[in-house]
């Protein structure tokens, strides 16, 4: 595959750069990211992500675009209200770079159809960017047994979280929450909200974590749980270790299916 | 004795559990909290049962979905914030 002098321009910041080069350019080319939830994480991951020329994004969402999602959904535009929510992240990837070939999805994952999402294209690496328990647990649990790389992350309020799972190399999200919250623990709204830019650098670093994957530089947040505090204006780095017994990837598993959990349910007063 | 709770260090007059020590930390919804002492995830229907000792590194790790979805402003709660604005 030989680059075009558009490409040479348009990722020369990148081709300079000892751990890309050419070579590093060519393999984002030909990466396959597959992001599940174009909100406030999925949406900056796609951005970065088509702006890197990673060449397929594969993107699953069934939302339709509300006027209170573009206080942080950046990558949806105030003409998009009422758009679903893949073809107007698809429109603006279009815009941003001719490169990347999207592949929408527009349905929400569960388990009888995240398999054959993940095996359509051979995704390399997926980023979780949904809101909610029984999807995170069911993207875990589809990738530990798919025995592919991904991006856990999770934003509330001021603070926000991510870690990464590479096969064989560290603990999944199920060593270390080891079920969706218990059904009585409803919280309260509260708890409701969530600053803007917390989507930003979370969703990004995200972005980060997959183009080092193909790159294959650098150390990735496997083993690790990165914690972002924005009104203490703290990052922490914890040190996360293998459950040995964990249900899905521990010595005697016994979760060898995918759950479709119930989702807990915010409780108004 | 002192040990670390979120990176931070906590002096203890007494030998407390887990469970007690939540409690200590004022830690919000325990129940979407995992605890991890020093390496090991301490399993939930252990927090009693578990007590801390000096120099012991306690990691609270919280459970975090997404800033909507879970966590949806029902209308009513806007219609109140509404009422603040006008």
């Amino acid at each position: 595959m030989g680059f075009t002098n558009e490409q040479l321009e348009r990722y020369s910041r990148h081709i300079i750069l000892k751990e890309v080069g050419i070579r590093g350019q060519k393999k984002l080319l030909q990466s396959k990211v597959l992001i599940i939830g174009t909100g406030g994480l999925g949406a900056p991951a796609a951005m970065f992500l088509a702006a890197a020329g990673v060449g397929t994004i594969g993107l699953v969402d069934f939302d339709v675009v509300e006027l209170s999602n573009l206080q942080r959904q950046i990558i949806h535009l105030t003409k998009d209200v009422g758009k679903h929510k893949v073809e107007s992240a698809k429109e603006t990837i279009a815009e941003m770079n001719p490169d990347v070939n999207t592949v929408v999805y527009r349905e929400w994952v569960n388990s009888s159809n995240i398999t054959d999402i993940i095996k359509d294209k051979d995704y390399d690496f997926i980023i979780d960017g949904t809101d909610n328990f029984p999807a995170k647990f069911l993207i875990n649990d589809a990738c530990v047994l798919l025995n592919k790389p991904f991006s856990h992350a999770g934003i509330i309020r001021f603070q926000g979280q991510t870690m990464t799972y590479v096969p064989g190399k560290g603990p999944c999200y199920r060593c270390i929450f080891r079920n969706p919250p218990p059904p009585d623990a409803v919280p309260t709204c509260k708890q409701a909200g969530v600053i803007g830019v917390m989507g930003g650098v979370i969703g990004t670093i995200q972005a980060t974590e997959a183009i080092k994957y193909i790159l294959g530089t650098g150390d990735l947040l496997n083993g690790y749980l990165l914690t972002y505090d924005a009104l203490n204006m703290e990052f922490r780095k914890i040190k996360l270790s293998h459950n040995g017994n964990c249900e899905i990837c521990g010595e005697n598993p016994v979760i060898t299916e995918l759950i479709d959990y119930q989702q807990v349910q915010c409780r108004t007063n | 004795m002192t040990i670390k709770a979120n990176g931070k260090e906590v002096s203890l007059k007494e030998r407390v559990s887990v469970r007690e020590l939540l409690d200590i930390q004022k830690v919000e919804m325990p129940e979407y909290v995992t605890v991890q002492v020093n390496d090991d995830i301490i399993p939930r229907e252990s927090f009693e049962t578990t007590f801390l000792e000096d120099g012991d590194v306690v990691e609270f790790l919280y459970f975090m979905g997404g800033g909507s979805g879970v966590w949806v402003l029902q209308m009513s709660s806007l219609k109140g914030i509404q009422g603040i604005l006008s």
